[in-house]
């Protein structure tokens, strides 16, 4: 039986949620209504189009994905720097398996195409699993680990791809260009992977012992929990989200470029911590993370569209990270104030 | 009255944190003196030390150095009065040379540039004083053992000028060697007109080094007495001159560690004074004995720790753990709970004739063992997160369908029970532990492994810091719960606590575990020399 007063639980839930990300809501909608005031009002064009909209919508997947699992690692209290070069070998294996199997394009059997798609999740899988093995085998910083595994990676898809571009062509594009419910598949598979995510964070024994792993290992420790299976999922996890990445952006420029991903390790962490998501571990969230990354695609647009260089777009958006971290600060110190009211 | 002679005087100074730590406490130094302050764990000395070095304030009170109001705002202004203090706990930093953690922040530089030869030799005048002349000043710290860290703590306290030097448990890592020439250093200075302040729960020790002791119980002093003379009562001292007083303490060395050179106070008049609190009401009738042994720990041993320790508990039985600070405790209680590797030893649980297998804390808690840290805050909780979170951690597979999904609804259930059930002061179960104070946090964790329902229950100073009335509630939980079959082992270093609560005592000193005894046959005054007597045993083994 309901009481009167109380609301259903998934109501209470979806109230709790919108309290959550109104303020990174609020600063998404400010960005999307500034730009088109801004730009209207120099050149009389709209900002807010289906084609802009299309384009974020065909560029964030596979940053989403990323900072999917960089917010696992940082609520963790660990961090992967490994993930740009991770995706760029996934990428590099996908493309020349693809690329060997010199059958003309059209005739390329699924098998193939299933066996060169396992490879690369596999890779991506396996560079997280020696992330995570390393990290807590020798008890070491991951900071240190990753920054290895990101020159490492590097290293590899040169390797694998002689350093070339593989051109793939379109049995791959098919991925990114097919639609689902009127959205592209990649950023459709985006935001299930979000939700599923967020899912495993707040609800699943799994989630809860990440944070509290990254709140306090020794207590988790010394509750009867070994955290070691943990970490290592968890950058196991991120690993593999980064060769999804990797099949969507090679899906997306139809080829696998060796250097692709560069800097995807920044932009990751600048999305995350955007969205509120502790550097030092033990608070965070998939979903604040993925409307990180929305501010910087965003920004992104709007600042191309006003007809801004890289250099500015490239302060700016600097500046929105320090700006959204020092937000977070008063945020939560409102919040405190006001529990303790 | 002697104020004329004090170097220090300290008066009615007071401190209260959570409870108050001094109540009025009032003591003088005289130049020239070795003065002892002894007392129990909790007692108030390393607080009254951490006022007079300037590291904390007083509520209330005032201090006189040499005549003049004395009252430093921090350590340095404390050193700039000539008041130096070598703390307990180690203060060094790691990854610097003892040269430099000597004479941090007074470096010899010429224009910003340390003088590197300077400092060498500077240093290795103030190591060879403490007997670390052998060893490189530019050798970084966290290259040393833990007792000779101790001597560069002390060698920095000893490095310069000095009216009164607070030495507090300076021994606690030494060897009988080293402390014999930092007991030359402090005559030496005492010679040379300085007051010290010396803090120690080695009563041998402090026999030997002091002139007088002054004795702190429950943050108030209790008495002071005169080593090898009359007890000073205020009207008591004639004259106190440092280099009449006692003469046959310098010349005459211990001949054996148990006959320490006492003439007017004894070890067992020190101790009486330590622990004589009025018990009131809280004996009850022991526990009928007569469940089964729960956990039996055989020769357990870890380094200097623990050394062959070894007791048993029935179900149903609170068996208290009782010894000084650093007495092995703690260690034992981690050693069996697995979070810390033992070196030798077995334990066996509920009469299976086989060892139990713990490698990790993980393994005993699957076996029924529980550990409730002496540190909640670093080892016990999640601060910032729900006590939901925190009552549920150590058994969330049983809220968990399918997949590894909590069961929301039954995860707040269970955690709004248990909240209740142990009085847990709060809004709601979403509400941060951080927020909490401390007694309702110990709850917490005590409802965390109620809810794991484990057979034994290891508590590691289960009460520290926590209020009167959250103490009674923890006491009255463990008596519960013993009623209801569990093995309960509760270090302490409130003996008050353990006499009141426990069927057993068991004392550790020295990393052993030297005595038990049932309730009714013990005493706090055989509690406090069985908990001493490690010390003095290893000090008579030393001296033959």
């Amino acid at each position: 039986m309901m009481s009167h007063e109380a609301p259903p639980r998934w109501r209470q839930h979806l109230a709790r949620a919108a309290f959550e990300y109104a303020g990174l809501i609020a600063v998404l909608l400010g960005l999307l209504g500034g730009f088109e005031a801004l730009i209207w009002f120099r050149s009389g064009r709209h900002f807010v189009t289906g084609d802009v909209l299309e384009m974020i919508a065909a560029q964030v997947p596979d940053s989403v994905i990323i900072a999917v699992g960089m917010t696992y690692v940082l609520i963790l209290g660990g961090i992967d720097l490994s993930v740009g070069s991770v995706l760029a070998l996934s990428s590099a294996v996908l493309g020349v398996m693809l690329s060997l199997s010199r059958i003309p394009l059209h005739a390329l059997s699924l098998w193939t195409f299933a066996g060169a798609v396992a490879a690369c999740l596999g890779v991506g899988m396996a560079c997280g699993l020696a992330n995570g093995f390393i990290t807590v085998r020798w008890r070491l910083p991951s900071f240190i680990v990753t920054l290895g595994m990101l020159e490492m990676a590097r290293g590899g898809a040169y390797l694998v791809s002689s350093s070339q571009t593989q051109y793939i062509g379109r049995a791959i594009e098919i991925v990114a260009s097919t639609r689902l419910f009127g959205l592209p598949i990649p950023f459709v598979l985006a935001l299930y992977i979000v939700i599923v995510g967020q899912f495993c964070l707040s609800r699943t024994v799994f989630g809860r012992y990440v944070v509290a792993i990254g709140t306090n290992e020794e207590a988790v420790r010394l509750s009867g929990i070994d955290p070691r299976p943990v970490k290592l999922a968890v950058f196991r996890l991120c690993g593999l989200l980064a060769a999804v990445a990797a099949l969507l952006h090679t899906a997306r420029l139809s080829s696998a470029d060796p250097n692709a991903g560069t800097g995807y390790e920044l932009q990751a962490i600048a999305a995350v911590v955007i969205g509120g998501t502790s550097l030092m571990g033990g608070r965070g969230s998939v979903v604040a993370s993925f409307f990180g990354v929305l501010i910087i695609a965003v920004l992104g647009a709007g600042l191309v569209q006003l007809g801004a260089q890289e250099p500015t777009k490239r302060l700016i958006t600097g500046g929105v990270i320090i700006a959204a971290v020092i937000a977070d600060y008063y945020r939560r110190r409102m919040g405190k104030a006001e529990r303790e009211t | 009255m002697e104020p004329a002679e004090a170097l220090l005087t300290l008066s009615g100074l007071s401190k209260a944190y959570a409870g108050p730590v001094l109540l009025d406490v009032s003591l003088d130094l005289r130049p020239g003196e070795v003065h002892a302050l002894v007392g129990e764990n909790g007692a108030g000395k390393t607080t009254l030390a951490r006022i007079v070095a300037g590291l904390t304030r007083p509520d209330a009170g005032a201090m006189a150095l040499g005549g003049q109001p004395y009252a430093p705002a921090s350590k340095h202004d404390a050193e700039r009065a000539g008041v130096r203090m070598v703390m307990q706990e180690l203060n060094l930093i790691p990854n610097l040379s003892i040269a430099e953690n000597l004479f941090l922040g007074r470096l010899p530089s010429r224009l910003g540039v340390v003088c590197n030869r300077r400092l060498r030799a500077q240093a290795r005048e103030a190591m060879a004083r403490v007997g670390l002349g052998g060893l490189p000043p530019d050798c970084p710290v966290r290259d040393l053992g833990v007792g000779q860290q101790q001597l560069v703590e002390i060698a920095a306290g000893l490095a310069g000028p000095c009216r009164v030097l607070i030495l507090d448990e300076p021994t606690a890592a030494l060897t009988e060697a080293e402390t014999a020439r930092l007991f030359g250093q402090i005559r030496r200075l005492a010679a040379q007109g300085a007051a010290i302040l010396y803090i120690s729960h080695r009563m041998e020790e402090t026999l030997q080094i002091a002139g007088r002791i002054t004795v702190l119980r429950d943050g108030r002093v209790v008495g002071t007495r005169v080593v090898g003379g009359a007890p000073s009562s205020r009207e008591g001292i004639v004259d106190g001159r440092p280099s009449s007083r006692d003469p046959r303490r310098v010349d005459t060395p211990p001949t054996t560690g148990d006959t320490p050179p006492t003439g007017g106070v004894s070890m067992d008049e020190i101790i009486r004074l330590m622990v004589g609190r009025d018990l009131g009401a809280v004996h009850r009738p022991a526990r009928a004995q007569t469940g089964a042994v729960a956990l039996r720990v055989i020769g357990l041993s870890r380094g200097e720790a623990i050394r062959d320790v070894g007791f048993e508990v029935r179900q149903g039985e609170l068996l208290g753990l009782a010894g000084l600070m650093g007495s092995g405790r703690t260690e034992t209680l981690r050693a069996i709970f697995g979070a810390d590797r033992p070196e030798a030893g077995q334990v066996f649980l509920g009469g299976s004739p086989r060892p139990a297998r713990i490698r990790s804390p993980r393994d005993a808690v699957r076996q029924g063992i529980a550990l409730v840290t002496e540190d909640r805050k670093q080892q016990g909780l999640l601060l910032p997160l729900p006590i939901r979170h925190n009552v549920t951690l150590a058994r969330l597979e049983a809220l968990a369908g399918p997949g590894g999904v909590l069961r929301g609804g039954e995860e707040e259930a269970v955690a709004q029970r248990l909240a209740q059930a142990l009085g847990v002061q709060c809004r709601s179960v979403e509400q941060p532990v951080a927020e909490l104070s401390g007694g309702n946090q110990q709850k917490v964790v005590m409802a965390r492994w109620l809810y794991r329902d484990c057979r034994v229950l290891l508590l590691d100073e289960p009460t520290r810091g926590i209020d009167v009335g959250a103490k009674f509630a923890i006491y009255k939980l463990l008596s519960e719960l013993a009623e209801r079959g569990k093995a309960i082992v509760m270090a302490s270093s409130d003996l008050l606590e353990l006499l009141a609560v426990c069927d057993r005592i068991a004392v550790m000193s020295a990393g052993r575990l030297v005595a038990t005894f049932h309730r009714g046959e013990w005493t706090q005054d055989k509690i406090m020399a069985a908990a001493l007597s490690g010390y003095a045993a290893s000090a008579a083994k030393a001296a033959v």
